[in-house]
């Protein structure tokens, strides 16, 4: 298998050019002009693993050099408040609440003893989701500009947690959600920040054909007949078995086969038995390959997004929906339940296909797979709508523009 | 060679969206909203919303149209509110009317689709601009075609498309300074007719430096 280069120096802005345009590039440096030196400070709960720290280790260095002066501090905590906030987040995806009464209590003493900690004075704080949003008890009256930044679905959250966290989120000067959908109604201004991919990141960037051929060789996958994917855990909301009845349904017109890779399976005993499941409905049909991939799998995952005729996100519930960026960034036509983000992505005929069943699923990628030129058209306008919503580059540009609106006392 | 009186100075635009208390669940709903929500949000969904899905030529015009079609499956409403033309219009109080009256016309027809849930709900959004010189002016056409040449999507979509409802005029910035201070105004008229629904921003942007190119070899 050809080795693919591991990408290990920092990116500068100008590696973006290719990707972007001159035009874009010379732009984010016009906006940020007038914020020489102003000062943001982002604070999250973690520096590696997840998808906020992954964002920010891109982001704070691109605003940096924008010539913005940007701090990234990371709250600490022990193991009983990351229990405590680890039950948040289930909760406020809608989950039960189980956690004694004094959870709220220990969560603010973490919280307080950040406050004590941290420097919390620039003209710009971000705070990053919910582990941390009590530190608006040090706004004081210092001037600056407020803003919290929720990553993650609020649409229908436990009520309990949502009414301890709501009257902090209220004292914030605006708050930023990934999608209409997932915001609350608050009496604050709220912002629409696309969550975003890195398009030189190794799970994303240009890869040899050499070492995708070898990717496909190595998992047995036959080049020359049509590859269905879907990329992700094995949880049932992903609903891996009603994509093997939808690729069953196809097969019947179409000799193809499904790629089915994820992980979650070995860590998880749930993922263990939705594989279970899954490998039960595909009956061993030995075009029906299901990968459990460990975490460092970056590169394969962007070959195999690369191969693929035509990627699959069956989700019954999804939040954003990055893989399917990271699909419609690679070009490739895109069948996806409408949930969640997807439709923002997809746009329906346009920039993919959206379905509602396991029958409207297998139509459309037999749709596609009969109308190969509409299928290439949606990969490139797929790959456009990423290229202009989703890239680390345009949430470089609404940070940008955000500080703007609030430095020009606009905000309120 | 001409010089203008008045430079042509190019402008960036950069948009944030904020999300409106203000969501839709079916076409009754859709009415409704269209009526009490906020001009900036009519401009975000039809102007705005045509500057960043650009790069889709065939059957795209408007997130109103978008959603009838996809969330709630009317195809023919759906073709009716994707064919009113923002270039039309020079007030979004205007617009705001017209896709009024379609969807008020379509309800009164078929009051049971109308009450019929969308697969999705529509969630009615603002635009905010944040506009920023680029610190680039042409006083001729030489100059002008090198600004145009470096604009990127955005700074195009504001000074041609977003430009009529700042200008109240059913012209757009650059066709405005070009007969204004160029005396150009045959070159204006030709850049202002192209068609912003069929081309992609990089495919007018390549047509109108053709027209320019065109005029200064002449």
């Amino acid at each position: 298998m050809t080795a693919a280069p591991r990408v290990t120096r920092l990116l500068r802005l100008d590696d973006y050019i290719p990707v972007l345009g001159a035009a874009e590039v010379s732009e984010l440096r016009a906006l940020a002009g007038r914020l020489q030196g102003r000062t943001v400070e982002m604070v999250n709960s973690t520096s590696v693993g997840g998808g906020v720290a992954e964002i920010l280790s891109r982001l704070v260095p691109l605003l940096e050099e924008l010539g913005v002066a940007v701090r990234w501090d990371v709250i600490t905590g022990g193991n009983d408040f990351f229990e405590i906030t680890k039950a948040f987040h289930n909760a406020l995806h809608g989950g039960p609440y189980d956690m004694p009464p004094q959870s709220f209590e220990i969560f603010l003493a973490y919280n307080e003893q950040n406050r004590a900690r941290l420097q919390l004075e620039a003209e710009f704080t971000v705070i990053h989701d919910p582990q941390p949003v009590a530190l608006i008890n040090a706004r004081g009256n210092h001037a600056g500009n407020w803003i919290w930044r929720c990553h993650i679905d609020l649409s229908r959250p436990n009520t309990t947690v949502w009414g301890f966290l709501e009257p902090y989120v209220q004292r914030y000067d605006g708050a930023i959600f990934s999608s209409p959908e997932f915001s609350r109604q608050l009496s604050i201004p709220q912002y629409l920040f696309y969550p975003c991919i890195d398009p030189l990141s190794e799970k994303n960037r240009e890869l040899e054909p050499e070492y995708i051929a070898g990717i496909l060789e190595g998992f047995g996958i036959d080049p020359k007949r049509p590859v269905l994917t879907q990329i992700s855990r094995f949880d049932r909301l992903k609903d891996p078995v009603g994509v093997v009845r939808a690729y069953q349904i196809v097969k019947r017109y179409f000799d193809c086969q499904l790629v089915l890779a994820g992980g979650g399976a070995a860590d998880d005993p749930e993922g263990g038995r939705v594989l279970e499941e899954v490998r039960q409905a595909a009956q061993d049909d030995s075009d029906v390959h299901v990968l459990d991939l460990p975490p460092w799998s970056a590169l394969e995952i962007n070959a195999l997004q690369r191969a693929s005729t035509i990627v699959i996100q069956k989700s019954l519930r999804e939040g954003f929906g990055l893989t399917v960026t990271e699909a419609l960034w690679k070009k490739r036509p895109v069948v996806a339940s409408a949930v969640g983000g997807i439709p923002t992505q997809v746009i329906h005929k346009h920039t993919g296909m959206l379905s509602h069943s396991v029958e409207g699923c297998a139509y459309q990628i037999r749709f596609l797979l009969s109308n190969p030129a509409i299928a290439e058209r949606l990969g490139e306008q797929g790959h456009q709508h990423v290229r202009e919503h989703f890239l680390i580059t345009s949430s470089a540009r609404r940070y940008l523009t955000l500080f703007l609106h609030l430095l020009d006392g606009r905000g309120a | 060679m001409r010089v203008a009186e008045q430079p042509f100075q190019f402008v960036t635009a950069s948009y944030l969206t904020r999300i409106g208390n203000q969501k839709t669940h079916n076409l009754t709903d859709l009415g409704r909203g269209l009526e009490e929500s906020s001009e900036a949000s009519i401009f975000y969904h039809t102007f705005q919303s045509l500057g960043r899905h650009h790069f889709l030529t065939e059957g795209f015009s408007n997130d109103f149209a978008q959603w009838v079609l996809a969330a709630c499956n009317r195809p023919g409403l759906a073709e009716q509110l994707a064919s009113l033309d923002i270039r039309d219009y020079i007030a979004v109080g205007d617009l705001r009317r017209d896709l009024q009256n379609i969807v008020a016309a379509y309800c009164d027809a078929h009051p049971e689709e109308a009450r019929q849930a969308a697969f999705e709900d529509f969630f009615f959004c603002e635009a905010i601009e944040v506009s920023v010189p680029l610190g680039i002016e042409a006083w001729t056409l030489e100059e002008f075609r090198r600004g145009l040449e470096m604009l990127s999507h955005a700074s195009f979509h504001f000074h041609f498309i977003s430009s009529r409802l700042r200008l109240q005029l059913h012209t757009n910035d650059f066709s405005l300074w070009l007969a204004g201070n160029l005396g150009l105004e045959s070159l204006a008229k030709r850049l202002d007719r192209i068609d912003i629904y069929t081309n992609t921003i990089e495919g007018a942007q390549a047509k109108m430096l053709a027209l320019v190119d065109k005029e200064l070899a002449s």
